[in-house]
């Protein structure tokens, strides 16, 4: 077997490890799929009709419009459980076992980061079906779910780059625990849960220089418009800057933890 | 060619020096002993010798290969069980073992069959689909043994691989240890306890506040201080009237405790007529007398000034099996 596919095969593993800590750990389940459902319901539920303000994008329902931010909300706790989890890893010496394996260490992140995926593929499942089963439509029909299925995968993995090199470089779960409020303000400072025309300002401009905004954006279009491929390239784009900017950390992080011990 | 060589290994951390220098040569299918206290710099030592730390002075090589230059083949030709077993308390003793053989890089089918032969060979068939949160700390132990040998590594590193058990999980691990280095795998042991140390290893290394103060075979350390010594616990009264009588007869040690004299005595047995005869002069009445012969920790003592043990007991809560 090549060193490419061995490498894939300890990333395939330590992917399914990370998702089934998350399966088997329910305080790490919990915000990826209940925190974002309850929300979703409440938001729907008792804004609903938000979407007759002037400014409010053309949608079929709330729900429709609210689909890319529980799928954003969820994806975003999902790299912030990754984290955790690896901070956890790092507390009790499991890393070490991973660090004293023949194997680049660039596979331990990236088997941290596939768990991580994983479970933004199954949000992005989940939220979709939620939508389906209480009447949303997806505008752009299948296209429009397999869009949004991709970016929300590959959101949560670069989201989950920041969250893992949190973790190395402090080696504290309580530290990346401490984000979880952050990663809210950083949502509701996007256009996740609220048109950004309907903004006031300074939170209007935050919002729009935000790229979780080009993201959710880039989610959402599909669902409840035809696929913007402008649209598109700038979720993509923000996706690759927030990969870029995880992988860099993340490298950064881990020769600070060899060094460091 | 030998299995491990260090030569002045130092790491600093911030100002503290915590390595300093470090000299030794394991010899293939030796087991090592590295022995000292806690905060001695032995598990410094050992997280450099297995990639996972950084020098900041000297150079080492394991299995041939330098452990900063060569770093992946080292970890490729050693098993490493560290001082708190690394476990996943949410993984099952065979999912651990099966992810370890595929971090070593064997075919699937080879890392099963290999996860089997270990869960056996470590007494952990029964248990192996159970999470590792429900095992006791002796089944722990074990488990992070097999994970270690998933490879059949050159040279095994065991991180105090007995601290916290009882004496039946202890002996259970030592065995297994044995058992091993029979087979040729070379064991580099680090270790709190001399008996431990004395039991298994080849050769000695005593380490202490980051520096080698002897090395040698067990039995060469012992001879080489020397004389046995008289251990005495007092009934009642002063300690220093006691030592002032003691060291009359022979030549005093540290003491343990406020009640118990050491007093090394060139003759052995012979010299404890003396001994108690100067005692019951001097109207000091005795519990218990008895002649020590030299351990591993007179070798510290004689090397460092102060008692391994002692230091043991006070840095350690007590130790119980899970």
């Amino acid at each position: 077997m090549n060193e490419l596919a061995v490498n894939a095969r300890v990333v395939r593993a330590l992917g399914m490890r990370s998702i089934r800590q998350t399966f088997r750990r329910p305080q790490l389940m919990a915000p990826i799929l209940i925190f974002p459902t309850l929300l979703l319901a409440i938001q729907t539920g008792g804004a609903g009709g938000a979407v007759h303000l002037e400014g409010f994008p053309p949608v079929q329902s709330f729900l429709q419009f609210m689909l890319a931010g529980a799928m954003m909300q969820s994806l975003m706790l999902a790299g912030n459980s990754g984290g955790i989890a690896l901070a956890v890893d790092i507390e009790m010496g499991f890393t070490d076992r991973l660090f004293t394996a023949p194997i680049p260490r660039y596979t331990i992140v990236l088997g941290r980061l596939a768990g991580t995926a994983a479970l933004g593929l199954f949000a992005s499942v989940w939220f979709l079906a939620i939508g389906l089963i209480f009447g949303a439509e997806i505008h752009s029909g299948v296209p429009g779910v397999l869009i949004a299925m991709v970016l929300v995968t590959a959101t949560a993995m670069a989201v989950g780059g920041i969250g893992a090199a949190i973790a190395l470089r402090t080696g504290s779960a309580s530290v990346v625990q401490g984000l979880f409020p952050l990663v809210l303000v950083l949502l509701f400072l996007s256009s996740a849960f609220f048109p950004n025309d309907l903004m006031i300002q300074p939170a209007k401009a935050i919002a729009e220089y935000n790229p979780l905004s080009l993201v959710v954006e880039g989610i959402r279009g599909p669902i409840i418009a035809d696929v913007d491929l402008g649209e598109l390239g700038a979720a993509v784009l923000a996706i690759a800057g927030i990969v870029a900017l995880g992988l860099l950390l993340s490298a950064r992080a881990l020769r600070h933890r060899l060094r460091v011990g | 060619m030998p299995a491990i060589v260090v030569e002045g290994l130092e790491r600093s951390f911030d100002e503290v020096l915590a390595v300093q220098g470090v000299d030794l040569e394991v010899a293939e299918g030796e087991i090592y002993g590295f022995l000292g206290p806690n905060g001695a710099g032995k598990t410094t030592t050992v997280r450099m010798l297995t990639t996972l730390l950084l020098p900041t002075g000297g150079r080492a090589t394991v299995a041939g290969h330098d452990v900063v230059g060569q770093a992946r083949a080292v970890r490729a030709s050693i098993g490493v069980a560290l001082q708190e077993a690394a476990l996943d308390p949410l993984m099952t003793g065979r999912e651990l073992i099966r992810l370890q053989a595929t971090l070593q890089g064997l075919p699937s089918a080879a890392g099963r069959e290999r996860a089997d032969q270990l869960l056996e060979r470590v007494d952990l068939e029964e248990a192996a689909d159970r999470r590792v949160g429900t095992y006791s700390g002796g089944m722990q132990r074990r488990l992070d043994l097999a994970a270690a040998l998933v490879h059949e590594p050159r040279v095994l590193f065991l991180d105090e691989p007995t601290t916290g058990l009882d004496p039946v999980s202890r002996k259970t691990i030592w065995e297994e240890v044995r058992a091993l280095n029979e087979d040729g795998t070379t064991v580099f042991l680090t270790t709190q306890y001399l008996e431990e140390a004395d039991q298994l290893a080849d050769n000695v290394a005593i380490i202490d506040r980051g520096r080698i103060v002897a090395e040698g075979t067990p039995d060469a350390l012992k001879t080489e201080i020397g004389n046995p010594h008289i251990q005495l616990q007092l009934a009642e009264g002063s300690i220093a009237k006691a030592e002032e009588v003691c060291a009359r007869v022979g030549r005093l040690l540290p003491p343990v405790d406020g009640r118990t004299v050491l007093v090394e005595v060139p003759d052995g047995a012979a010299d404890i007529p003396r001994v108690v005869r100067a005692l019951d002069d001097a109207g000091i009445a005795v519990d218990s007398l008895e002649l020590v012969r030299p351990t591993l920790d007179d070798v510290f003592v004689a090397k460092t000034g102060h008692h391994l043990e002692k230091e043991r007991e006070d840095d350690e809560p007590e130790a119980v099996e899970a």
